[in-house]
């Protein structure tokens, strides 16, 4: 944590941590506590005054169907998103590890779309997707399927999982890939001596020990799809059609931007705080347990 | 690879090709689009292959007056406001991330450890969860609209700190002897020896910390109204609400095209200091 030998006493350190402490407490700490305190507030419809109501808004939020529905619609989300860019990953990563020459290309093709911004991710597929226009509505008539995620809710949920999966195949890709590729080449030699073939070295050998990168891999992919996928919902629905693609992200910002219900999008708030808390708790327990793995 | 097995090649770089072509679709889609003149782009099906109007979008995307019957910054405007605040956040996060890891391992203080701390938990309050309240302190310091209030509010890090700690920790305590005896003050040792001996790790994280700045989203739409400070990736939302009235595609999907460019090439020109920044700083 610090150092046998040190630099004397003096203001010196104090002056080299203030721009940081600084900035913490006035953008992070000051508005993380006025959520924290406003959550406690109601206004009155004009916002002229507000009484204080201890957890009436929390109370609020847990009798509406409309919250819980949200908070059940994010959970579905995230485990989706979860399931197919790192089952998607998985698979590349497990053929690219095959590979002897052009390992390194096929990453260079596979890893990019992580530098695209959600908000383009979205643009880029609401423009494939378009109901009178794009390519794929075009090709899906033929088969009998009428696309339009303006109208359809489940069409449109699939929509904002398929994108938000697409811009996270390449960060899973990548651990997936540096895990299978610091595997002991011995090991699986051996078992390939035994008479295992490709697929039951792939079940038996490198899948469990992989394990504590999926398990990583799965924790920050829960984080990605609860708080960055604000643009791709913003981008493709907006939230609609009838709030079918609405998370909790997307109805803090809704609630308390365009609502003004600021007592309950600061509740919210409070809710998505102790939310990453916790997984940032589970994340560096694991994390401490990776490096004795 | 540890035997020959023709069949199992072919299907691995079959569907490694797969893979890499689904992954490109989109980006292809969008190429293709921002290469076709206004009219085709209105009739169905879409085309798959290139048309011949590119150089003729991309002059009018970046000097035209955008989407016509909007009011829009032209996209080179945009894509200088981008540059800026991507800049500014990475090299801002870098700066007071190096100085604060600098003071935590290299000094004992009071309240070193609540320092550290404080610096923690800026790791759990992401800006969704404090939009509002955040949005209120920029207005009230009068930085709506500016280069600072888009980048300052978002350059404390916890993850560069603690990157740099590690890093620090590495460094042998030999050299701090050393360079005291031979009369170093504390910021000569930082300049002369700390910062030499963490130049990739500063380049890694740069590489990472210019994505995440570049890509900004949610927080530029909130403090930005004035339009010439718009950055690019914010105005895809509006151009998109627009082409309800005006379905200008090419022009939209070459503005597209021009805000995902740049930290791709970021990406693939720097891969190796891209995979040890995201591998590094993944808390």
């Amino acid at each position: 944590m610090l150092k046998r030998v040190h630099f004397p006493p003096s203001l010196l350190p104090y002056l080299l941590v203030a721009p940081q402490v600084l900035i913490t407490l006035v953008f992070f700490i000051w508005p993380a506590s006025q959520a924290l305190y406003q959550s406690f507030l109601i206004e009155d419809a004009f916002g002229l005054s507000s009484e204080f109501v201890w957890f009436e808004n929390f109370t609020l939020l847990w009798d509406d169907q409309i919250y819980i529905d949200t908070f059940w619609r994010t959970a579905f989300f995230s485990v989706a998103v979860a399931v197919l860019s790192m089952s998607t990953a998985l698979i590349l990563a497990g053929f690219a590890e095959r590979v002897v020459r052009g390992a390194m290309v096929y990453r260079t093709l596979l890893i990019w779309p992580y530098a695209v911004a959600p908000v383009l991710a979205g643009a880029l597929w609401v423009f494939m997707f378009n109901p009178t226009l794009g390519i794929f509505p075009y090709f899906l008539e033929f088969v009998g399927v009428n696309w339009n995620h303006y109208l359809n809710g489940g069409q449109a949920m699939s929509l904002v999982i398929l994108v938000a999966a697409w811009k996270q195949v390449a960060y899973n890709f990548l651990f997936y890939l540096a895990a299978m590729q610091s595997i002991p080449k011995t090991v699986i030699e051996a078992a390939a001596i035994d008479g295992a073939g490709p697929i039951k070295r792939f079940t038996t050998i490198i899948l469990p020990l992989i394990s504590p990168t999926t398990f990583f891999l799965l924790v920050i992919n829960a984080v990605y799809a609860f708080f960055d996928t604000f643009g791709i919902v913003h981008a493709i629905t907006q939230g609609g059609p009838a709030n079918a693609t609405t998370i909790l992200v997307y109805k803090v910002f809704s609630d308390g931007f365009v609502g003004l219900d600021l007592g309950g999008s600061a509740a919210q708030s409070v809710i998505l705080m102790v939310l990453v808390i916790s997984m940032t708790v589970v994340q560096f327990r694991f994390v401490e347990r990776r490096v004795e793995y | 690879m540890v035997e020959q097995r023709p069949f199992v090649t072919v299907l691995t770089h079959l569907v490694l090709v797969l893979g890499v072509i689904a992954i490109a679709l989109p980006v292809w889609i969008t190429f293709v689009a921002a290469s076709h003149d206004e009219i085709r782009m209105v009739q169905t099906p879409l085309p798959l292959w290139p048309g011949t109007h590119l150089w003729e979008n991309l002059t009018q995307t970046l000097f035209g007056t955008g989407l016509s019957g909007t009011q829009t910054a032209p996209v080179w405007l945009m894509l200088t406001n981008s540059l800026a605040m991507a800049m500014m956040i990475a090299v801002g996060k870098i700066a007071i991330s190096l100085l604060s890891a600098f003071a935590i391992v290299y000094f004992k203080f009071p309240f070193r450890m609540a320092c550290f701390w404080l610096i923690f938990i800026t790791l759990m309050l992401p800006v969704e969860v404090r939009i509002l309240p955040t949005f209120e302190v920029v207005a009230n310091l009068g930085m709506l609209n500016s280069y600072w209030g888009l980048s300052i509010p978002l350059i404390a890090s916890a993850t560069a700190t603690f990157m740099f700690r590690q890093v620090f920790l590495t460094i042998p305590d030999e050299m701090l002897e050393s360079a005291r005896i031979d009369g170093a003050g504390p910021m000569r040792f930082f300049w002369d020896i700390l910062l030499p001996l963490s130049r990739t790790n500063i380049a890694a994280l740069f590489v990472i910390l210019f994505i995440y700045g570049w890509n900004q989203y949610l927080w530029p739409l909130l403090i930005t109204t004035d339009p010439s400070m718009t950055t690019i990736v914010m105005s895809i939302k509006q151009m998109l609400e627009a082409a309800e009235q005006s379905p200008q595609w090419n022009i939209i999907m070459m503005t597209a095209l021009l805000a995902m460019l740049p930290p791709i090439l970021v990406v693939i020109a720097m891969q190796k200091l891209f995979v040890q920044g995201l591998t590094e700083t993944d808390k």
